[in-house]
């Protein structure tokens, strides 16, 4: 962030000296045309901003507030600091066990999906066999298929699985979350395998190292901005899923944060804490907050990599 | 070196191609063959009725009244969504004021609204629906909109909104706008940047303005971009699925004003257990979905400019 914020500060310099010089020279007609448009621009960015920036700043003091302030005074701070609105919606709301729930989950399926995802999409970039064309297209062909179409499918792979029935286990959406991210990590991970240089690997190969030790300890380290993009991508995606769950984890003990704050939410009327509600809503949204924060760029370009050639 | 190729290669396909087969390729398949039965869930008690399912879909008033829904979402959504964005990426990228040996520049601050715009990208739907079923609330005084309204004297705009019939899916897609616009103003902002600047400088000394800089140069060659976009856009309008069953009255009310086709499909499936009927909407929306993705590249697509 530090270094952001000098760019800023080095970047408003110039901007603003270029403006006494312009007030200071003489009135040509055009700058002042130039500034009524800046003024014009600037401030439908304020006003975005604030329309995006200010329902997001309400659920962060409205989970200081209690359920009667939310409720008959939405706009209004808060006067007592509610800190128990946060050990309700942990506690009585379950939100506790719904993050843990949701961090085992998504702990497993972005660890599965990234180590799956880049092994298949090495073998496809790097390797000439028969059927590679086919299994990646295969695998491509994933990303445009509608969720909709399958979950009622899937529903019943899961609840006839062999053995035991996968539904409301960690286990079956973690494998399912993994299945579902595959297409776009393949896609994307194959793509930045291409991009890497041969020769580090070929003389890893002429030193004696298997074609597996090759790829662990040669290709993954080569390969880490890519993989903490699409890490990232998988990891906001998966965090923040909500049809996957509700289909195949209909088990409130089971429950992921989504569902949890879904089920609240869905519960609407007077009698319903709100400030845990709201409390519930920061604390699944922190995580997300923290790697948003700290990583913007590559969460930014990450989540836009599909979409640009 | 090679006797270990195709065992290495075996070795790393496998499991992922299982997974991916058993849980993505299967239900796909299974989707067409499920559609054609009159499965209630239970094991071995589907009958193939052929294509009766798909003749039900297409006499079915709930059903055109969602798809309705949804291809109103669709001609609405996307052009607004992309729209804002390519205009607030332009404001960022190029639309500063002008500077000392600098042609293009964007505005101040451009990371830190991209920062704000960005967000609502990386947020749970879940979380978003509740904000704003929050700030629809009806109630003129306490509701966020309308006490909004009111303060600033605009008491005649204010609404039920989300109880409103006429309005409560604009509202809801205006959520979708909301949420979207962000990613795209990113998206377009790196397409934005990799144009080269000596085009931007070329149409300056020509004098072109803002305006014609925008129409004449940003939007061909950022036109790839617009359109794969769209695609996207549209593919979410076809969706809605969470706000809609967080948001709106009575899921899909009032009086079925804000139905969507995933809403009708999830019900039919997990409240009906009518899950061939279900099946047979799913492939409706695939076909839906592929026509739409299909069109789109078709007609949008103009001689591709290399730079």
């Amino acid at each position: 962030m530090t270094t952001e914020e000098i760019e800023k500060v080095t970047e408003r310099g110039p901007a603003a000296s270029a403006g006494v010089t312009r007030r200071l020279g003489p009135a040509t007609g055009r700058p002042s045309e130039a500034s009524v448009l800046n003024v014009f621009s600037h401030g439908i960015l304020v006003v975005w901003a604030l329309m995006v920036g200010v329902p997001l700043l309400w659920v962060l003091w409205s989970a200081f507030k209690d359920s009667n302030g939310i409720l008959t005074d939405p706009w209004g701070l808060p006067t007592v600091l509610h800190w128990e609105n946060w050990s309700n919606a942990w506690n009585d709301a379950n939100m506790g066990q719904y993050f843990v729930n949701t961090a085992i989950v998504v702990g497993g399926s972005v660890v599965g999906t990234m180590v799956l995802g880049s092994m298949a999409a090495y073998v496809l970039a790097r390797f000439t066999f028969p059927g590679n064309r086919f299994i990646y297209y295969l695998f491509v062909a994933g990303m445009s298929f509608p969720v909709f179409m399958l979950v009622i499918p899937l529903f019943f792979v899961l609840r006839d699985f062999p053995g035991s029935s996968l539904l409301a286990t960690y286990h079956g959406l973690i494998l399912v979350y993994i299945a579902y991210s595959l297409p776009f990590t393949v896609f994307f991970m194959t793509a930045f395998f291409r991009t890497l240089p041969t020769s580090v690997a070929e003389a890893a190969m002429i030193d004696g190292a298997s074609h597996t030790r090759t790829f662990f300890q040669v290709m993954v380290p080569m390969a880490k901005p890519g993989l903490i993009s699409i890490g990232i991508f998988n990891f906001l995606g998966q965090w923040n899923q909500y049809l996957l769950p509700m289909v195949l984890n209909q088990q409130e003990d089971k429950y992921v944060l989504t569902q949890g704050l879904a089920m609240i939410a869905l519960q609407q009327g007077y009698e319903n804490d709100w400030g845990a509600l709201m409390a519930g809503m920061m604390i699944a949204m922190l995580p997300v907050l923290i790697v948003y924060s700290i990583f913007q760029r590559q969460v930014q370009s990450g989540l836009t990599a599909g979409a640009l050639k | 070196m090679q006797h270990g190729k195709y065992r290495f290669i075996v070795g790393f396909l496998a499991l992922p191609l299982l997974i991916y087969g058993v849980f993505v390729i299967s239900p796909f398949v299974q989707a067409f063959q499920i559609s054609m039965t009159d499965w209630s869930g239970l094991v071995g008690t589907a009958e193939f009725v052929g294509l009766d399912n798909f003749g039900k879909l297409w006499e079915s008033d709930d059903f055109w009244n969602a798809l309705r829904h949804n291809v109103y979402m669709l001609a609405f959504v996307p052009l607004v969504t992309l729209a804002l964005g390519l205009f607030f990426a332009f404001m960022l990228n190029v639309g500063g004021r002008r500077r000392k040996n600098e042609v293009v520049t964007g505005v101040a601050g451009s990371k830190f609204y991209k920062f704000v715009f960005f967000f609502p990208q990386v947020i749970s739907i879940t979380i978003i629906a509740v904000i704003w079923f929050n700030i629809y609330n009806p109630d003129p005084d306490d509701g966020m909109l309308n006490s909004l309204l009111g303060a600033v004297g605009l008491d005649f705009l204010q609404n039920a909104w989300l109880g409103e019939k006429s309005l409560a899916l604009w509202c809801i897609s205006a959520v979708m706008v909301w949420g979207h616009v962000g990613f795209y103003v990113v998206l377009f902002s790196a397409a934005m940047a990799s144009v080269p600047r000596d085009i931007y400088e070329a149409a300056l000394l020509d004098g072109a303005g803002r305006f014609h800089t925008f129409f004449r140069i940003t939007l061909p060659l950022l036109w790839d971009t617009v359109q794969t976009g769209w695609v996207y856009m549209g593919i979410i309008a076809l969706d809605a699925f969470a706000l809609v069953q967080i948001m709106s009255v009575n899921m899909g009310g009032p009086d079925g004003a804000t139905d969507v086709m995933p809403l009708r499909l999830y019900l039919t499936a997990f409240r009906d257990s009518q899950f061939g009927y279900a099946a047979a909407m799913g492939v409706a929306m695939l076909i839906v979905t592929m026509t739409f993705a299909v069109l789109t590249m078709r007609f949008a697509r103009r001689e591709r400019i290399e730079y």
